[in-house]
């Protein structure tokens, strides 16, 4: 039995992942009955189709917009493009591009049974599934020869909108410390419906997601680990509407960690529930595969509803996230749960209620290798006092073993970092992680005190809510606005339109392939 | 590199305080003095070092000082320095635009409103275009506020909609038609490469173009958004950092009633 230095009481937390599980699987039923557009098209990509046409138009996005012009899309890709092969002979590229050219369509062949289908498309799938599984061996290798960072691994961002002005600031992070670059994505991307091709230099607020550029970055931060002696993982957003789509780009690039939250996209991005949760299911099998560490937004709650007040939503999020997670295969050491240092920082005693939130959350959740973020909400333009809110934050990610700290920036609210503030953060997250290391092990929380009696107080509001939430189900409280005070209709917000209920026909192989880690 | 725990500078200027003639204060009157830190796109060493010094003598910084330097990453360069400013500016002639208006209290606004105009005030937020950010927004509608200062949805006498973030400016108008907006209070955060500037542009030509601009009061806000920048835009009002709902909904409410606005959109 795990020993719990708050004092909580395990048979409640496993009660309250037990009503998770329902609220979870009352999901997945739905999820499991369903495909998208972005679904389809990271088949499309799994089969080898790539590149774009003379307009700039991706051939995922031809290929599938064709199958919802011809009202054949709850078949699948897998169903027309297996047909495709096996009658014409010619590869998934090949068919797309004639399809791109409008010398072929796609629902004129003869139907064949799903053995069929598969065994002609394996000659193309299969290469790609190899090279993710490599990937990950790749990753696993560099890890166990030239090692990695110590826990909390230090993050930081990225952000100038230029790829190769990116690979300058990463470089520079990782020579400072950094465990964990993350590529920002320019503002806008998680609503667009495609992935954009091709190395990328011009973004607002950060730089865009592609294929090429995950390359890219992935080379170079391979050299600076080889060059400092430590892997650098490399961290981007499989979030919007193109999640699994990012998420199969990054598998096969190699990155390591994805931001991966469709309650995150719901609430604060207002893309359509239905949609990204079925998105979500496939994204999280194929990180889940790929070794990917994926990272939730419940931090982001906070930033609209008040972190004192809603601390238990954080926590029911993370518990709904973490079964939502395991159903897609994803194991707990993969799991970046979110959550934040958010409070007013004029309240008094604020930092014991963070630590214990922290220390709850870290218990509750053993095995996560836990993502906690730092202050943005009450950070005001005064560097000098936002420097110390990051340094609180900090004490409290090395004594509550965080798995991934977030850096805050001095310079939160102000720009996008600079060099030297990353460098000032970074400095200010070592000198304390060093230079407080065992202070976990040391202290103790006293019984009946201000820490234990919040921590289980928090748990008591989580288990309250999900108890709701379990005979309501999750659509109807995210209709009802249960987290982070904002309210989101099932039928409404971006991307509907790209659902649709899976037909007779309809095969997606890769799921049950990854889950059952083949070639692993 | 200190020069030790006391200034041993002669302080052989005038201390006494000319408004005509301001410059920063360290600790005693006129010093100038001044901290920055900068990175240079050069290795570290004494060539660093001078090459700040010389970059503070041209920004007007006399006895440049560099504290501390360190090199960030190969060829790359941090420093903190201090320098005394030689240049003054005339306090006395300063003109900034403001937002005219006395800023009330939540219950004093909702009492003025009630007592001169009778009857509601219909806002509409945002943050538009590709800007993700809410905190803006939020700050200055949702029932809970910022800082202690309440937010517009708590006002009896306003009705409010904020729409929340990456709202287009085609649906933003469309909303404020359909719920006979008297006020949009667009929020911008995101201002890299001036795009705020661009979706602010875009906002103004759109309403003028539906024939709505003079119909409705306009307002915007962010960190880097000052009245005086709004108001080139072709807004009524900017509220730039540490502007709170009561601002807004004082300058709001007396607008209306200067505007004469009694009757609804419908």
């Amino acid at each position: 039995m795990q020993k719990s230095k708050l004092g909580i009481d395990f048979k409640r937390v496993e009660y309250a992942k037990s009503l998770a599980r329902k609220i979870a699987v009352d999901v997945q039923n739905f999820a499991d009955n369903y495909t998208t557009v972005a679904v389809e098209r990271t088949i499309s990509r799994i089969l080898g189709i790539d590149g774009i046409d003379e307009n700039g138009v991706p051939l995922p996005n031809i290929i599938v917009d064709s199958l919802v012009a011809s009202n054949t899309i709850s078949q699948g890709i897998i169903f027309a493009l297996g047909n495709a092969v096996i009658e014409t002979g010619l590869s998934p590229q090949t068919i797309a591009e004639k399809v791109s050219k409008g010398e072929m369509e796609l629902d004129k062949f003869k139907a064949h049974d799903t053995k069929e289908l598969l065994d002609a498309l394996k000659p193309f799938y299969e290469p790609n599934i190899i090279r993710i599984a490599n990937r990950r061996k790749r990753r696993e290798h560099y890890i166990n020869t030239i090692g990695e960072g110590t826990k909390p691994y230090i993050y930081v961002i990225v952000a100038t909108g230029n790829i190769y002005e990116d690979v300058v600031q990463a470089q520079a992070a990782a020579r400072q410390g950094a465990d964990v670059i993350a590529v920002i994505r320019t503002t806008g991307q998680s609503l667009l419906d495609y992935v954009p091709y091709g190395a990328t230099t011009e973004g607002f607020g950060g730089t865009f997601a592609t294929q090429e550029n995950f390359r890219i970055m992935r080379k170079a931060l391979d050299e600076v680990g080889e060059e400092i002696g430590r892997y650098i993982r490399l961290c981007n957003y499989c979030s919007g509407l193109c999640m699994p789509e990012i998420a199969i780009m990054g598998a096969l690039e190699g990155l390591d960690v994805m931001l991966n939250d469709a309650l995150y996209g719901i609430l604060f991005r207002d893309i359509n529930m239905q949609r990204t949760l079925v998105d979500q299911y496939f994204s999280r099998v194929i990180n889940g595969y790929a070794g990917v560490i994926i990272n939730t937004g419940e931090d982001n709650y906070l930033t609209t509803a008040d972190a004192f007040e809603e601390g238990h939503t954080v926590l029911s999020s993370d518990l709904i996230n973490e079964q939502l997670a395991l159903l897609a295969g994803l194991p707990e050491d993969q799991m970046g749960l979110g959550h934040a240092f958010e409070m007013d920082p004029m309240i008094k005693n604020g930092f014991l209620y963070e630590l214990a939130q922290a220390q709850m959350t870290r218990e509750i959740f053993p095995d996560a290798t836990l993502k906690y973020m730092p202050p943005t909400k009450f950070m005001t333009g005064n560097i000098f006092r936002g420097h110390i809110q990051d340094a609180l934050f900090n004490i409290i990610g090395i004594w509550t073993h965080q798995g991934i700290q977030l850096l805050g920036m001095p310079t939160e609210a102000i720009h996008t970092p600079f060099m030297s503030d990353r460098y000032l953060s970074i400095e200010n997250a070592r000198y304390i992680f060093n230079n407080m290391y065992d202070i976990g092990e040391e202290m103790e929380f006293r019984e009946g005190g201000i820490i234990r009696t919040r921590a289980a107080f928090v748990l008591e509001k989580a288990i309250a809510l999900l108890e709701k939430i379990t005979e309501e189900g999750l659509f109807t409280a995210l209709e009802k606005g249960m987290f982070a005070d904002v309210k989101r209709p099932k039928n409404g917000g971006k991307g509907l339109a790209g659902v649709s209920e899976k037909g007779s026909h309809y095969i997606n192989p890769f799921i049950d392939m990854m889950k059952n880690r083949l070639y692993l | 590199m200190s020069e030790g725990l006391y200034s041993m500078e002669s302080k052989d200027f005038d201390k006494t305080l000319d408004l005509k003639k301001i410059k920063p204060y360290g600790d005693t009157m006129n010093d100038g003095k001044v901290q920055l830190s900068f990175t240079l796109p050069v290795p570290a060493g004494d060539e660093a070092v001078e090459a700040a010094k010389q970059l503070l003598k041209k920004m007007g910084l006399e006895n440049p000082l560099v504290v501390y330097s360190k090199e960030l990453t190969p060829g790359f360069t941090f420093v903190n320095c201090y320098g005394s400013c030689s240049h003054t500016v005339d306090y006395t002639t300063i003109h900034v635009p403001k937002v005219e208006s006395q800023t009330m209290s939540m219950d004093e606004t909702d009492k003025f409103i009630r007592e001169n105009l009778g009857r509601k005030i219909i806002a509409v937020g945002a943050s538009t275009g590709t800007d993700a950010h809410t905190v803006g927004i939020d700050a200055i509608m949702n029932m809970k506020g910022y800082a202690g200062h309440y937010g517009l949805e708590r006002y009896e006498m306003f009705e409010t909609l904020n729409m929340g973030s990456q709202v287009p400016n085609e649906e933003f108008i469309a909303k404020a038609i359909e719920m006979h907006a008297d006020a949009l209070l667009v929020s911008q955060t995101v201002t890299q490469k001036d795009v705020h500037i661009k979706n602010m542009t875009e906002l103004v030509e759109m309403l003028e173009a539906e024939g709505l601009r003079d119909k409705v009061i306009l307002v915007a806000g962010g960190p880097r958004i000052s009245h005086e920048l709004a108001k080139e835009l072709g807004y009524d009002a900017g509220f730039g950092s540490n502007s709170y709902a009561d601002d807004v909904a004082s300058f709001l409410a007396q607008e209306m009633v200067k505007r004469k606005m009694i009757t609804t959109n419908k």
